[in-house]
């Protein structure tokens, strides 16, 4: 078949218009800085997950180390059970502890690893429970007035 | 001359075969308007038979009836023995193959050349070389005049002219039926007359069976072999043209003779003349 | 039709759902007319030029007007809270997720969607589509498939040109004119845009908005009356109801996918 001329002129536009997502995939998005490698599973559990979503991720020391998969609650021990799949270039010691943080003020929580002192690194299918719990602003707010309240209790006991 | 094996194949015999196209008992209509009412008519093998009547009086529904685009409530509507009617969708598409139609303004596609439009049947249904394709639209354009208006556009040409290539492009795949929705409405006389011409060669010429509705009196008369005028639903004549044009009916009178008042009625249903004219009519406004 | 008149209510409720009945057999023969586009490609390719490349123009242009206003408000706003490297990220989750696909189809509507339903409804009115019956060659095959189908292709592509063209003026208007930090400027976007959740869901949305823009101006050319008047109501038609479906679709969408 010959090309004709609108043969030309399609294919101009099909592939500006590929070029386009192209860019905004790879400009835009995030398609360079995902991961496709399968990494290791590992289960931490929370007393409080506070607002922590599944896709939200696990930074260490501020970088991107895996993400959260899936969330589920545990009727044995009445925690939260975090599915978290870490990149497979990372080993954490045995003891690292999984805290859930917010990223700036107002933010979206993620959850934090923080390195132990153990020589065994953590394995594929392990469970942590060396964790911290999201803060919750009613404790907080309860802590604070508890606080408030014993401190003025205490000078009068001093007296 | 091409030929195809298809279901609905029509046979080319002399005038003694059975009719090519046959209505028998047929009724049609939208709604509670009733077009045909049991209307049974013949089209005879090879000849040129002209459909007339008043206006609305169901010639394009026949055609419509004819070509499969319609479904009668009643009756049957036989090709070559088929029932149109009772075809499948393939059937019926094998039957659209072997006739031709000519639309009033020539419904040529507006988005193609001439030579284009007349190559479009071939291109869609043969898998002819280019070269064969060009050959064969260059001979129906010739035949029908046009050959040096192969690269106008449609918007470029005539009314004239456009039937005519509408002409070749109907003729195209060499069918054994034409139907001619009123060919010479509108055209001048030069145009008329080559018309006519050209419908009564290609007719005897190639043994072609055609039906021509048609509002012009003189040269449909000149040209046809069989007249058929429709009434209101009903067949109210059916010959050779001398003996249409000498029937005591007097539908056919009125209408052969071209007369105001008859059967059809020169006035519109209305109020009477007491109503809008006289002392008790109310006038408000012009109405 | 006088309310009031329980048959004249029957018929009225009658002939609308006659109306869906037969805008739905049309649109499953569109479907099912892939198969003959197939076989005929040219076809397919003349109507995405037709569609495609002549409305690339004025998707180009109003992307980028559309990109530098986003980029200029969005400053305004973005800066009051010391945010404004956050423009980026904002001028692309806006695009990709809404604006990018409902503008577009707003405006292939009215481009595109008109010149279908009058070629279309003109077609009719010359009585083409009858004399194309009659050689026994179905016209939804031949005149209504291809464009559809072009439409479904040519939508998407377009909506990704507007995106990222309204990228680009929202960092002309952010980087060059205002002196945000081009770094931050991508750096933010980057880390706030996910390619399945923003790109691809904008990608599906416009694939949808292309669906019903095309389909709704198919459906009109087709059932148009055969006059002058009939054809410009119907073009009218096309606008208004592609218009409103694609809004209404853009909200049941963006309910389905961007939930929490």
């Amino acid at each position: 078949m010959q090309p004709s001329k609108t043969d030309i002129w399609v294919g101009l536009f099909v592939m500006l218009g590929a070029a386009a997502l192209v860019f905004l995939a790879l400009r835009a998005g995030n398609l360079l800085t995902l991961d496709f490698n399968k990494g290791y599973e590992v289960t931490a559990r929370f007393d409080n997950i506070g607002g922590l979503k599944p896709q939200a991720a696990v930074r260490s020391a501020g970088v991107k180390v895996g993400r959260v998969k899936s969330i589920g609650f545990n009727d044995q021990t009445f925690q939260a059970d975090v599915h978290i799949e870490l990149a497979n270039g990372y080993a954490f010691p045995k003891d690292s502890s999984f805290k859930i943080l917010t990223s700036g003020l107002l933010g979206d929580q993620y959850v934090g690893v923080e390195a132990g002192f153990d020589e065994k690194p953590l394995a594929s299918g392990d469970t942590v429970t060396n964790t911290q719990s999201a803060i919750v602003l009613e404790n907080l707010i309860g802590q604070f007035l508890y606080g408030k309240a014993s401190e003025s209790s205490a000078p009068k006991a001093a007296e | 001359m091409m030929t195809m094996p298809d279901v609905a194949g029509f046979s080319m015999q002399s005038s003694a075969s059975p009719p090519l196209v046959e209505l028998r008992h047929v009724t049609f209509g939208y709604g509670d308007r009733t077009i045909l009412r049991d209307v049974s008519l013949t089209i005879p093998r090879g000849k040129v038979t002209a459909l007339m009547g008043a206006s609305g009086g169901g010639k394009t529904t026949v055609l419509r009836l004819i070509g499969g685009q319609a479904r009668a409530q009643a009756g049957q509507v036989l090709l070559d023995g088929q029932d149109v009617g009772a075809m499948s969708q393939a059937q019926l598409y094998a039957a659209r193959r072997r006739m031709g139609m000519l639309f009033q303004f020539g419904a040529l596609f507006t988005d193609m050349t001439v030579f284009e439009n007349v190559a479009f049947p071939l291109r869609e249904h043969t898998q002819l070389s280019d070269a064969m394709v060009r050959d064969i639209v260059l001979m129906k354009l010739q035949a029908v005049g046009l050959r040096g208006a192969r690269e106008l556009m449609p918007s470029q040409i005539s009314g004239g002219m456009a039937r005519r290539v509408a002409l070749a492009r109907a003729m195209a795949l060499d069918p054994e039926f034409i139907m001619y929705d009123e060919p010479f409405a509108g055209l001048d006389p030069i145009s008329l007359g080559t018309s006519a011409q050209l419908i009564r060669e290609l007719n005897d010429a190639l043994g072609l069976t055609s039906i021509i509705v048609s509002h012009d009196l003189e040269e449909t008369f000149k040209l046809a072999d069989q007249v058929i005028i429709l009434g209101p639903g009903v067949v109210a004549a059916q010959g050779t043209p001398d003996e249409v044009r000498a029937s005591s009916d007097p539908l056919v009178h009125q209408f052969v003779n071209a007369l105001a008042q008859g059967p059809v009625p020169f006035h519109v249903q209305g109020p009477s003349i007491d109503e809008d004219f006289g002392p008790g009519a109310v006038k408000k406004g012009g109405r | 039709m006088r309310w009031w008149h329980p048959a004249d209510i029957g018929f009225a409720l009658r002939s609308k759902a006659a109306a869906v009945g037969q805008a739905t057999r049309l649109l499953l023969r569109l479907v099912a007319g892939l198969g003959y586009v197939l076989k005929r490609p040219g076809l397919l390719r003349d109507q995405i030029h037709f569609l495609g490349n002549y409305s690339l123009a004025i998707i180009g242009v109003s992307g980028l007007f559309v990109g530098f206003v986003l980029g200029l408000q969005g400053y305004y706003i973005l800066q009051r809270y010391g945010s404004a490297e956050a423009v980026g990220m904002m001028v692309a989750l806006t695009l990709l997720r809404e604006l990018g696909p409902v503008v577009t189809a707003l405006l292939f509507a009215g481009r595109a969607g008109t010149a279908l339903t009058a070629e279309i409804g003109l077609m009719k009115a010359g009585e083409q589509l009858s004399a194309m019956e009659m050689m026994a060659v179905n016209p939804i095959e031949r005149i209504l498939a291809p464009r559809f189908w072009a439409g479904l292709i040519a939508m998407p592509l377009l909506a990704a040109v507007f995106s990222a063209v309204g990228i680009m003026g929202g960092w002309i208007v952010g980087v060059l004119m205002l002196g945000i930090d081009g770094g931050a400027f991508w750096g933010q976007m980057q880390s706030g845009v996910d390619v399945f959740q923003d790109l691809a869901n904008g990608v599906i949305k416009s694939i949808v908005f292309g669906i019903t823009v095309t389909f709704v101006a198919l459906l009109q050319g087709f059932v148009a009356k055969p006059t002058p008047e009939g054809v410009s109501r119907a073009t009218t038609r096309t606008v208004v109801m592609a218009s409103l479906s694609v809004l209404a679709l853009d909200f049941m969408l963006t309910a389905m996918m961007f939930s929490i």
